[in-house]
């Protein structure tokens, strides 16, 4: 397994190379797909991608938690967290792709 | 118009709809997504736009299918986690069987969203 890190300017770059934009407005438009799947869930919907996954959002209720290295107790606030569950797909290709 | 027992709601512009989730609350699909994005984006055209947002997601999972890391800062980021192989037991008959190793995809929330979620 290769330690290769994609960011913003990959999706951006074959944006360009697939749709044939400009690199700039690929990326403006990479941007703008993340933003909308953001702004969603931040409104509490989850984002359901067809053969990639879904994004969801879970209420965590308060607890009490625990400084593991000085053993002291703090009060952990109740949040919401997001999920990702992905799709058969997904985990199918990224199982065979990985194969040692 | 019911699915599966939950009402679906289709609004009148340009055929997106929305989901009812099982779990309360909206669910957005792709098809939502790109209706957005074409519709801010009036100059270009329906297809290129689909192609942009399949770009994007297929980007994902074929870096993930090469073993590599997708860091969206500020979004999240997509990795893979290797689970060893264990000894594993079937539910129903309670028999014992070996499940290979195998190699699964994990995402981990980026700070800003984990932030606007709990209204930062």
């Amino acid at each position: 397994m290769s330690d290769k890190t994609l960011t913003r300017m990959d999706l951006a770059d074959a944006v360009h190379s697939q749709v044939g934009l400009s690199r700039n407005e690929s990326a403006d438009l990479v941007e703008s797909v993340l933003d909308h799947v953001s702004d969603a869930l931040v409104r509490g919907e989850s984002v359901k991608i067809s053969s990639f996954g879904t994004f969801s959002i879970r209420d965590k209720a308060a607890r009490v938690g625990r400084n593991p290295k000085t053993g002291e107790e703090v009060p952990i606030h109740p949040r919401r967290v997001l999920t990702f569950r992905p799709s058969h797909l997904m985990k199918d290709k990224v199982a065979a792709g990985n194969k040692s | 118009m019911k699915i599966f027992g939950y009402s679906l709601y289709e609004s009148s512009s340009a055929g997106w709809k929305k989901t009812y989730s099982p779990l309360g609350g909206y669910h957005m699909i792709r098809s939502e997504l790109i209706q957005k994005l074409a519709d801010e984006n009036p100059h270009l055209y329906q297809r290129d736009v689909e192609r942009i947002v399949n770009t994007v997601f297929d980007e994902i999972t074929g870096a993930m299918a090469k073993g590599h890391r997708v860091e969206l800062r500020g979004f999240g980021a997509f990795s893979v986690k290797k689970r060893d192989a264990r000894v594993g037991r079937n539910p129903r008959t309670g028999e014992s069987v070996s499940v290979e190793e195998k190699h699964v995809p994990f995402f981990k929330t980026g700070k800003l969203l984990r932030d606007r979620l709990n209204g930062g």
